[in-house]
């Protein structure tokens, strides 16, 4: 494949977004090239969930343009979209009940064509999904039984059997004990490190979102932004301002530390 | 490339083989039993040599006589279940909610006001038809102009299809409002047929062509629409990350299964429980793909119908009852019993 096949990028030019009369982001132009992985900061309402509905055609702008490989977001074919770019939705509702492999199969349906059923192919990647997210043992379980933390990790595993170079998630971390969102979030980063995947995340955990992230774009909600490597858009002063509250930072083994202070109770 | 997994492949694209060929098994052999049963029963040893002759157009024997005149209310009960059965399928897939049924949004009680209309002014049977046609047809029509906004993608926010809902229960209680008025006002003389009517009847149903035309298009699009039902039926909007055309699929749905419970409801008056117990119970025995689901309910629903239908001209003969009266009280029994098993 040439590299211009592969080459996996996001331009937003001027990029306005609002939820009624009330402007989020104005003038967004923003660039997130392949192999980055992109932290999307801000506090709720900020417009994070609204952005990143538009970068996955969801919504349409409300100004401005997206551009997905250098082609804008509406002249693309919804099925080879669906093979450059997956979708990790904040929350889901299960009405019916569908196992796991099923869930996770459904993913796969980009690359199905005109077949009435799923490969052993598409088998294989479903499988395998769910062995990277440590779900394997759920997959005949219905998924409306599932645990909140067990249901999110099928659902990134849905995310990863769809086997694409952008990968937009809304709060992966959602409902993930300690252990798995470390897990997720380390999958994340090879992701990007070894496959150059493209990530772009939104997450509320700015000691984890350091850890793996080589760039934040912060998000005021009245229109303001900042977009920038970690380490100039994810320094205490400047998240502070964003998140409307003081944060501290310590260096530990190596790794940067986000504290947020104390209000004052007395 | 990839090594054989652990995990059998393709376990149920070999059961789907199983399960719809033992469904038409189970169809043929209801359609048997609607033809030999009745006030006089066709033995089964008469069996084959009637229907021999049935099927060469000769009807020399009473057993054959009687199987022909009793094979056109069973067809004409089997294509109006699995009219149903789908378009309760594809109306919860529409609305994602396994309690919706074909009549929820109102298509059913658009079409209760046009034949109840009709039967008031002692219209002729073809008008009858006629005019629940184009009461239904009126209804979609409305549902369309004012909830056209939920059956776009992406307008609509998580599992929005709220407006659609509210909209269609709103427009039914409308129309069972003009009902009830059409009732109270009606003569002695007609109360009985429009009661008959309402509750769903197969007695004067004639065998026509259509409806099986209106089955066969809607299972053809249903069954190539199937593994997009499924994409949407788990991912709600989120489904256009997934190359689907949710838009257009919600459209699709929403005017076949109209389509489809429009001439269900023309032929048959409005037959209760079908369009939710049938696809219920396919689910709970087969799964909820809708690659399986699809056909599934289509046969079941059918023979469900015709066995109802069955029971319906023989349990109290010679008197018949209205076959609505019977999916009714099986029907709620065995959905309870359903829910109750899906609890535990």
């Amino acid at each position: 494949m040439s590299t211009f096949d592969t080459q996996m990028s996001i331009q937003t030019r001027q990029l306005a977004l609002r939820a009624g009369e009330r402007t989020l982001l104005q003038g967004l132009d923003w660039e997130v090239g392949q192999g980055e992985c992109w932290s999307i900061i801000g506090r709720n309402g900020a417009g994070k969930s609204t952005l990143l509905r538009t970068l996955a055609g969801l919504r349409a702008p409300d100004g401005g343009s997206v551009d997905i490989d250098g082609k804008p977001l509406a002249s693309w074919k919804l099925e080879d979209l669906a093979r450059r770019r997956a979708y990790l939705a904040q929350s889901r509702h299960d009405a019916f009940a569908y196992s796991v492999i099923e869930t996770v199969l459904s993913a796969r349906h980009p690359y199905h064509g005109n077949r009435y059923w799923e490969d052993s192919d598409d088998h294989a990647a479903a499988m395998q999904a769910l062995a990277a997210m440590e779900v394997g043992h759920l997959a005949a379980r219905d998924v409306r039984t599932l645990s909140g933390g067990e249901r999110q990790r099928v659902a990134i595993a849905a995310l990863l059997a769809q086997d694409t170079p952008l990968l937009l998630l809304d709060e992966p971390a959602n409902a993930l004990d300690l252990a798995h969102q470390v897990q997720v979030m380390g999958l994340l980063a090879r992701l990007c490190r070894q496959q150059r995947k493209t990530v772009v995340m939104i997450g509320h955990d700015l000691t984890l979102a350091h850890g793996i992230s080589s760039h934040a774009l912060l998000l005021m909600g009245d229109g303001r932004w900042h977009a920038g490597p970690v380490a100039d858009a994810m320094q205490a002063t400047i998240l502070s301002d964003y998140l409307g509250h003081p944060i501290e930072t310590i260096e530990h083994g190596g790794r940067r530390i986000f504290i947020p202070l104390e209000t004052n109770h007395g | 490339m990839h090594p054989v997994t652990a995990y059998p492949p393709r376990p149920l694209r070999q059961r789907a083989f199983l399960i719809v060929g033992a469904l038409l098994l189970a169809a043929l052999a209801s359609l048997l039993v609607a033809g030999m049963t009745g006030s006089i029963a066709v033995a089964p040893s008469e069996l084959p040599a009637a229907l021999v002759q049935v099927l060469h157009g000769r009807t020399d024997s009473m057993a054959a006589t009687l199987l022909q005149l009793r094979a056109g209310r069973a067809l004409t009960a089997f294509v109006t279940g699995g009219a149903l059965a789908l378009a309760g399928v594809m109306m919860q897939a529409l609305l994602r909610n396994p309690l919706a049924d074909p009549y929820i949004l109102g298509i059913s009680a658009g079409a209760s006001v046009g034949a109840l209309l009709a039967l008031l002014l002692m219209c002729a049977a073809a008008t009858v038809d006629a005019a629940a046609l184009g009461g239904a047809i009126a209804v979609a029509m409305l549902l369309y102009l004012f909830a056209r906004r939920d059956m776009r993608s992406g307008a609509a926010a998580e599992g929005g299809t709220s407006m659609l809902l509210l909209t269609g229960v709103i427009l039914s209680s409308s129309c069972m409002a003009l009902v009830t008025l059409m009732l109270s006002i009606a003569p002695e003389g007609r109360l009985r047929s429009m009661v008959f009517w309402m509750i769903g009847d197969l007695a004067g149903a004639p065998l026509r062509p259509l409806p099986w035309i209106v089955l066969g298009a809607a299972l053809l699009y249903a069954l190539r629409s199937a593994r997009a039902m499924n994409v949407v039926a788990l991912h709600a909007d989120s489904a256009s990350t997934l190359g689907i055309r949710v838009g257009v699929l919600r459209k699709g749905l929403f005017f076949v299964s109209g389509l489809l419970t429009a001439s269900a409801v023309t032929s048959a008056g409005s037959i209760g429980f079908i369009g939710l117990i049938i696809p219920h119970a396919c689910r709970f025995a087969f799964g909820p793909d809708h690659r399986v689901l699809i056909p599934a309910a289509v046969l079941g629903g059918g023979s469900f119908l015709v066995l109802c239908d069955t029971l319906a001209r023989t349990v109290v003969a010679p008197t018949q009852l209205p076959v609505g009266a019977i999916t009714a009280l099986i029907g709620a029994p065995v959905f309870l019993y359903q829910l109750h098993q899906l609890r535990k």
